[in-house]
């Protein structure tokens, strides 16, 4: 009994060891690798630049056009997410009855689950050639095909997160709106959603967080052209596909060229770092404020 | 007798409620005076709270909620298919028994009655709420922090924001479930005094777990046990005189 305990606190322990090590390794190495790139290429120039072309003879290093790449794709998958996902978390806790959300629930998490690879084929076969039907000018690979798909995608992490913020909503307070005359809908939007505007929100943040390290579906779709615009009709680049692009063409380990995905997985890696962080914040201010 | 009927600001007609198979009112009727207050006493789970939510439906939410009999308030059928709850709702307001104030500032707790009507014209508005808050002697209080949350008020305050928040869309009677049972000596006296001030303008109905305040308060009083009503009468008559030994008992305190 007692040496079978021991061994499994000293495997427990070596896993946890193991997971930290590795998070630690990956961070130094995105470091050292971006220290070495920035030796070379200014900071100056890597924000301001507006063009990025690493692989070309005449070499740029401005992050923006990759940047933009991402906000726009984020943007619009934010835009189809949260509206959908809050109507849903709304529709589920307010309107449904029991039975209907206990099916409805694991179906949306099964959305979660769907190969993101799967995601992109679909945005590249299904969803461009339909909207080419609606904007015929529109590009073969583009932002918004993509950017749709991944909302998709992340309507349940929107949906989910939502809905636990809005049950945490204290009963009294529907009473309260109920009892002053409202209909449901002006308590679900008026009161609940207020109420639990910091959950959402951190939902939200938790979503866009997503939709920033998407890989696979803008990879796919989006096209592979570093562009700084915000059209969302033309061939783009985001930040990940970019990396993906490089990481599987022929270009020379340790040369510049092959470094820049370690600049530009520091950016992500940032980017994500602080929303996660901000979501975690608000998420826990707003367990407080009803416990 | 049936002529009568139109005299009565409420009544309530051969009332049985269940909750499932459970039966927690039976065949209670009654008339209320308008401009009186009526305070409901009885053990806890006697159907105090159940039967006070008939009067603005709130029952009817709860899923195995089931009714039979009807209530009338100034001679009209609340349970009528062409009532809408949402407009009963706001002729009959409800102060709950732990304060519930919205999670907004102080104004915006007492607009929202009018909000959700579509009323949003500033001048109005503030006429509303400077008028309610009058109303429930909050006013001098809170008059310079009209924009604060009203989640940093103290308990006390909150509940007469809630009473405030009720007063703003001019219902004609109100329903207070323990309105004070949460609150400390001051605040329940501020209560009670608010209480008798608005019997002029309004009908209430409360619910109180506290004799004295039922005492202070109240021009008549129903006890409730186990469902029925048991005696139901002018206040002063029923404390001093009751005819029945189990609100005797109650009233004394030897059992509840
Ligand atoms: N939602 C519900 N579902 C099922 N039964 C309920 C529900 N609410 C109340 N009951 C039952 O109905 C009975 C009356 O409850 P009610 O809340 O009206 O009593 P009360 O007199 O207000 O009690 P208290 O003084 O404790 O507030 C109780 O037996 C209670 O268990
Ligand atoms: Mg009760």
């Amino acid at each position: 009994m007692k040496i079978s305990e021991k061994i499994i606190e000293k495997g427990l322990w070596l896993s946890a060891f193991i997971t930290v090590v590795t998070t630690v390794g990956i961070i130094w190495v995105l470091f050292s690798e971006s220290f070495t790139f920035f030796r070379e290429v200014s900071l100056v120039d890597f924000f301001t630049d507006t063009q990025w072309t690493p692989l070309f003879t005449k070499k740029h290093f401005g992050i923006l056009p990759l940047l933009t790449g991402t906000l726009l794709t984020t943007v619009i998958a934010i835009a189809v997410a949260l509206p959908v996902g809050l109507t849903i978390a709304v529709y589920l806790n307010e309107y449904a009855p029991k039975n209907l959300t206990r099916v409805v629930k694991p179906l949306l998490e099964v959305l979660a689950a769907i190969p993101t690879v799967v995601y992109g084929f679909f945005a590249l076969i299904v969803v461009t050639p339909f909207l080419q039907g609606i904007f015929p000018g529109m590009a073969g690979f583009n932002a918004l095909s993509p950017g749709i798909v991944m909302g998709i995608m992340i309507i349940p992490f929107v949906s989910s997160l939502s809905e636990d913020a809005l049950r945490a909503v204290p009963n009294s307070l529907r009473e309260a709106s109920y009892g002053i005359g409202s209909t449901r809908f002006q308590t679900a939007f008026k009161v609940l959603v207020p109420a639990a505007a910091s959950g959402i929100i951190a939902s939200v943040i938790l979503a866009i967080s997503r939709a920033i390290g998407e890989t696979m579906i803008v990879a796919i779709a989006a096209g592979q052209q570093p562009r700084l615009t915000l059209n969302p009709m033309v061939p783009i680049e985001t930040i990940t596909a970019y990396i993906v692009q490089v990481s599987l063409g022929d270009v020379p380990h340790g040369s510049l060229e092959y470094k820049t995905i370690f600049a530009a997985g520091l950016m992500l890696f940032m980017l994500t770092f602080v929303l996660n962080n901000i979501s975690f914040w608000i998420n826990r201010r707003f367990r407080q404020q009803y416990e | 007798m049936k002529d009568n009927k139109n005299s009565y600001k409420l009544q309530v007609k051969n009332i049985n409620v269940y909750y499932g198979h459970n039966k927690v009112l039976k065949n209670v009727s009654m008339h209320i005076e308008a401009n009186t207050v009526t305070a409901f006493i009885g053990p806890s789970g006697c159907g105090k709270s159940t039967y006070l939510r008939l009067f603005n439906r709130m029952n009817d939410y709860i899923g195995n909620f089931r009714k039979e009999g009807d209530v009338f308030i100034d001679g009209r059928n609340i349970y009528d298919k062409k009532i809408e709850v949402e407009e009963l709702r706001k002729t009959v307001g409800m102060v709950f028994q732990k304060p519930n104030p919205f999670p907004k500032t102080i104004y915006e707790n007492i607009a929202y009655g009018l909000r959700i009507q579509g009323i949003n014209k500033k001048n109005l508005l503030d006429e509303v709420v400077e008028h309610s808050l009058k109303q429930a002697v909050l006013w001098d209080e809170v008059k310079d922090e009209l924009k604060k949350s009203a989640l940093e008020l103290s308990g006390g305050q909150q509940q007469r924001l809630c009473i405030a928040r009720a007063l703003a869309v001019e219902p004609s009677v109100i329903l207070m479930d323990e309105p004070a049972s949460a609150l400390d000596p001051i605040s329940t006296s501020k209560i009670e005094e608010l209480i008798f001030e608005l019997k002029k303008n309004y009908t209430i109905l409360i619910v109180t777990h506290n004799m004295h305040q039922a005492g202070r308060v109240s021009d008549k009083t129903g006890f409730f046990y186990l469902g029925e009503l048991i005696e139901f009468g002018d206040t002063k008559e029923l404390f001093t005189n009751p005819s029945n030994e189990r609100t005797e008992n109650y009233i004394t305190g030897r059992f509840g």
